[in-house]
């Protein structure tokens, strides 16, 4: 093969490995968020189904990919409201919460979608467009990887850098951690500890529902029932192997979309072999990471318990 | 009167379920449909007539059998998502068992199925098991990322080295009659499992209310720390638990290969391991009220595609009415009855009561 062949097979594939992980990224600094503040988003899988459920109705019912991500916006926080009433508000088991919100999504989008798109479901929707960045595309390989994408992907470039700056370098950030780690420090001088939970929780969802918008509006176009397909839970194990640090988190999942890339081309390249033995590549990679290297985490303390005044 | 409000915290589930019908109902009416006339015949077909009992009974074999894999190790503090995954290794297992060993005499030979297809499910479970015991990785997500590679697994055993020669998609050769589970009515799909499925539930109560065993793991449930000082093995009993669930998920996938689809299909479970999710916190975690949860939620379903036909509403409206049944149900677990509250809330209410009463009286007898 040519060297300008290689260079242009590397570019699809580098270019797949970035559009697979930005709604797992989404999804993850979703997930970071709210681990950070002490409270297991096990919801993040909805959250994507929802935000792309929402993202569907938007694009069909105004014809704009914007009206589009709006709708999955609001359906997402729609989402992280219910969570947070559950799990922060009435403090109900987390995980417990979350299964249970992830159930109902998975029903009420297929049943609804069902109402909505109807026989339209199949059509392709209004969508945005790869916008290409002056200068910065024409850098060979790293240019129309990088710098061709469409509106959501620059987004998660900013995303990825500004959530570490959040937590790292902000006072908020700091009230965040804290109230993940050690809520009765927090609550002592002053910061609301179920508000805050509260506003993580319904950040977070929004953020993993933006992952959904991109599935629809920036890369496949229509509504699946189920069409999150296992990507919120491959976030939170990302979440798990980068320490429930933005920066590494976002490492973890372009891990994850790298195997996933390559599984896709071994079942391009090996059509005479089952296509399963090659899907499962992904969540093998997830499974074989954390248990090599989650090792001695440590999760923020607080995780998983309901903040009480006073309480033990 | 404390008693009676007692027992109206007790029916929690009833009440959760009820309003998320009448919340179902809503969804019904947005697509035009009358709700009364699709619940009729949803219960109707699934509880009232023959042939829709028996789709219920044969619906309630994995369904009840999972949420016993999930009710098991809740009740010691581990939530097993994967029971979808221990079915469908329960399914491969045994299909294996009664495809790929030499033909013998099916008293031998369907045990040993039924062992395969529990001992599949059972190491399925003992991963999660392990990490979590010993490595302290949440089972959560492991459970969840082993459902897909079992499923994916399944996939392409079925479509590849077990595949049938010519078959349109994925599924294996046909299990010969001999290896079938016995029928529990005649004329239909119900089979034997939905039985085994009830008799370990009462198994499970067993263990759980009158042994030493079930005492200790009720405890590790409750307060680890205390167990592992009271010299309880939690590590071990974690594993053991995550083995017994898995084995009993492992039946699920088997008897719903032995019994009904007597082939190994791809995707043969359409998510009865989450179904199973729905059971547990339906049945408040009680193995005895898991069979009642199980029948009303086989029912539920058997009966959405009942009333697709009748009324021709879609039946996915059953999935989301699933959904809020288990969002009800969950938030249901907030409200507990505080004996205390309620006696100090009664007592008040006494003492108003006796004070206006009071009141009255004096007044009256101020202006005699």
């Amino acid at each position: 093969m040519s060297w300008a062949g290689d260079v242009s097979s590397l570019v699809d594939f580098f270019s797949t490995v970035l559009r697979l992980s930005t709604p797992i990224v989404f999804a993850a600094l979703g997930g970071v968020l709210a681990e950070r503040a002490g409270v297991f988003n096990v919801s993040l899988e909805g959250c994507i189904l929802g935000g792309a459920f929402g993202a569907a109705t938007g694009a069909y019912l105004l014809g704009t990919p914007v009206g589009g991500l709006v709708f999955g916006i609001l359906f997402a926080a729609a989402i992280g409201c219910v969570l947070a009433g559950l799990a922060v508000g009435l403090g109900i088991n987390q995980l417990v919460t979350g299964i249970a919100i992830n159930i109902l999504v998975l029903g009420l989008t297929s049943y609804l979608a069902r109402l909505i798109l109807g026989a339209d479901a199949t059509s392709t929707l209004p969508g945005f467009a790869p916008v290409a960045i002056p200068l910065l595309s024409s850098i060979p390989l790293i240019g129309p990887v990088l710098f061709n994408q469409d509106p959501l992907a620059y987004l998660m470039y900013l995303a990825v850098p500004l959530s570490y700056w959040f937590l790292y370098r902000t006072p908020w950030g700091l009230n965040v951690r804290a109230i993940g780690d050690y809520p009765v420090a927090a609550d002592t001088v002053g910061v609301s500890v179920p508000g805050v939970r509260a506003i993580c929780v319904i950040t977070s969802c929004v953020l993993g529902g933006l992952g959904g918008c991109y599935l629809v509006l920036c890369q496949v176009f229509v509504f699946t029932e189920n069409m999150s397909a296992g990507k919120g839970w491959i976030a939170l194990a990302a979440v798990i192997l980068g320490r429930w640090n933005p920066a590494l988190v976002f490492v973890a999942c372009i891990f994850f979309a790298f195997s996933e890339a390559l599984q896709l081309r071994l079942q391009f390249n090996n059509p005479d072999v089952p296509y399963q033995l090659f899907s499962m590549v992904p969540f093998l990679a997830s499974f074989v990471a954390l248990v090599a290297f989650a090792g001695r985490v440590r999760p923020p303390a607080a995780i998983g318990t309901k903040y009480v005044r006073g309480g033990k | 009167m404390l008693r009676a409000i007692q027992g109206i915290y007790m029916l929690r589930p009833v009440w959760a379920v009820l309003l998320s019908l009448l919340a179902g109902a809503g969804l019904i009416a947005i697509a035009g449909v009358n709700p009364g006339e699709a619940y009729a015949a949803l219960f109707g077909g699934a509880f009232l007539d023959y042939y829709g009992l028996a789709s219920t009974l044969a619906k309630m074999s994995p369904i009840l059998l999972a949420g016993l894999a999930v009710i098991i190790p809740l009740r010691v503090g581990l939530l097993n998502i994967g029971a979808e995954g221990q079915i469908y290794m329960g399914g491969l297992f045994s299909s294996m068992a009664a495809l790929l060993l030499p033909e013998m005499s099916p008293v031998v030979q369907v045990p040993l199925c039924v062992l395969a297809g529990a001992l599949g499910g059972g190491l399925w479970g003992l991963i999660p098991g392990y990490l979590k015991a010993y490595r302290g990785i949440n089972e959560v997500i492991i459970t969840i990322l082993l459902n897909f590679i079992a499923i994916n697994l399944v996939s392409y055993v079925a479509g590849g080295p077990m595949m049938q020669e010519g078959a349109p998609y994925p599924y294996s050769e046909e299990i010969r009659e001999g290896l079938w589970l016995p029928y529990i009515m005649p004329h239909t799909d119900a089979h034997l499992g939905v039985v085994v499925g009830i008799v370990l539930c009462v198994v499970a109560w067993f263990v759980f209310r009158f042994t030493t065993v079930g005492f200790g793991l009720g405890m590790i449930g409750k307060n680890p720390v205390a167990a592992t000082y009271s010299g309880i093995r939690v590590r071990r009993n974690v594993v053991a638990v995550m083995f017994v669930a898995g084995a009993i998920g492992g039946l699920a996938g088997t008897f719903e290969v032995l019994g009904l689809k007597h082939r190994l299909y791809h995707l043969f479970s359409p998510g009865y391991g989450f179904d199973g999710i729905v059971v547990a916190f339906l049945a408040q975690l009680s193995p005895l009220m898991a069979p009642v949860a199980a029948f009303f939620l086989s029912g539920l379903k058997v009966g959405g595609l009942i009333m697709q036909r009748a009324v021709g509403l879609e039946s996915t409206v059953v999935e989301a009415i699933q959904g809020l049944v288990i969002i009800f149900v969950a938030a249901s677990l907030a409200f507990r009855f505080d004996r205390g509250n309620w006696r100090r809330f009664l007592e008040r209410r006494r003492l108003l009561d006796a004070g206006i009463a009071g009141g009255i009286t004096n007044n009256s007898g101020g202006r005699s």
